[in-house]
């Protein structure tokens, strides 16, 4: 079974995407901040982390820079998921290492498709 | 609900006009498509708007009704190997063949774009494929006009468009999402009704007709693959949705995609 890492500050963001994600077939795995997700990618690296942005400790950027910089960091699939909507922070998102971006509102349909393009949903 | 008469007048329409099949006892469905366009319309209810149909209203209601039927979700790169396969390999293909002259794509029920502008954005960013002329056709003005705009919405641009595609070829538009010009301008539009007489549209390198054979009638879908067959170019592809059946005069011609050569014109290449 796949794993998938579900990083936001947000209680209710985190259980609507456990939902949605377990009903995909996934394993879920929570974090509310950066370094919290951080000691979990440092114990188990998962196979995909849903990100939030703006979050207390360590932002989604900063995490993700510091993933990407580790030994293993590269494996994971990251797929940013935030509030922030203009393509300027996309662009920055996806130039640090992340593979999709997924602009908040989402519901079930956008999260199976940008991981099916990844190739994580058949 | 929508007395089932008043359903039955619907289908009548839809297929009389648009060759649709639609059934009657689907009252969800032609509730949930006919009541926005009654409010739009300024009409109390679906029912009203079905009765002024009936005692004969103007004709662009009518056409509006049948368009409002018409609709299907569409999203960008649906089934996106298809995608692909059709720039990596089909387009080039065909433009060897044509040695240079333009080669024509035709996406038939093109509802807001997403399908066209797909297959346009990764041809702009294919180096040296050629000259490719697009063309994309919709019974529903409404749905061109939206197309042609190329503005969409952070839903529908969440709808299978990669985020490199979209920060490459988007930009921000109050809270809209607007597609290049350079992408948009790749594309001519055109109101087409399939159950014309198509006998003068021109003829097509490849034509893009995804799941649309199966809304329609039986003796619908033959005529539309009839006339879309006149159309091809020799040489030509049809593409069809995964579940379209293609009839006795197409054969398949690729083993992973729903891609179609008319049987007569691979007899005479074979001979």
């Amino acid at each position: 079974m796949k794993t998938c890492l579900v990083v936001d500050d947000s209680r209710v963001i985190r259980k609507v995407s456990r939902r949605i994600l377990e009903d995909l077939g996934f394993e879920v795995a929570e974090a509310s901040d950066g370094v919290e997700a951080m000691a979990w990618c440092s114990a188990v690296m998962p196979d995909v982390i849903l990100l939030d942005w703006r979050m207390p400790a360590m932002d989604g950027l900063e995490f993700l820079k510091k993933l990407r910089a580790q030994p293993n960091g590269a494996e994971p699939k990251v797929v940013f998921c935030s509030v922030e909507n203009d393509l300027e922070a996309i662009r920055e998102a996806l130039d640090a290492g992340a593979d999709e971006y997924i602009m908040k509102p989402f519901d079930g349909g956008i999260i199976a498709g940008k991981l099916g393009y990844l190739g994580l949903v058949a | 609900m929508i007395p089932l008469q008043d359903r039955a007048f619907v289908a009548e329409l839809c297929l009389a006009r648009a060759g649709l099949k639609i059934d009657p006892e689907k009252d969800y469905l032609i509730e949930s498509r006919l009541a926005p366009l009654a409010r739009r319309e300024c009409f109390s209810s679906s029912e009203a708007f079905i009765d002024a149909l009936r005692h004969g209203a103007d004709d662009r209601l009518a056409w509006a009704a049948v368009e409002a039927m018409a609709q299907s979700e569409s999203e960008f790169f649906r089934d996106h190997q298809v995608f692909a396969e059709l720039a990596g390999e089909v387009v080039p293909a065909l433009s060897r063949a044509r040695g240079g002259e333009p080669v024509r794509i035709w996406s038939a029920a093109c509802g807001c774009g997403q399908e066209i502008y797909s297959l346009a954005m990764l041809l702009a960013d294919a180096p040296g494929i050629g000259p490719v002329e697009l063309f994309a056709s919709d019974l529903s003005e409404r749905s061109l006009e939206k197309a042609q705009s190329g503005r969409y919405s952070q839903f529908e641009v969440q709808r299978g468009l990669p985020s490199r595609m979209l920060v490459r070829h988007f930009e921000k538009d109050g809270e809209a999402f607007a597609l290049s010009p350079r992408v948009r301008q790749m594309v001519r539009w055109r109101r087409v009704n399939l159950m014309d007489d198509l006998s003068r549209i021109g003829q097509f390198d490849l034509i893009l007709c995804r799941n649309v054979l199966g809304q329609l009638a039986p003796e619908a879908a033959s005529r539309v693959l009839e006339q879309i067959g006149a159309a091809l170019a020799p040489g030509g592809g049809l593409l069809l949705g995964h579940n379209d059946s293609a009839g006795k005069d197409f054969v398949r011609v690729a083993p992973d995609m729903a891609l179609y050569a008319t049987a007569n014109a691979r007899a005479r290449s074979a001979a």
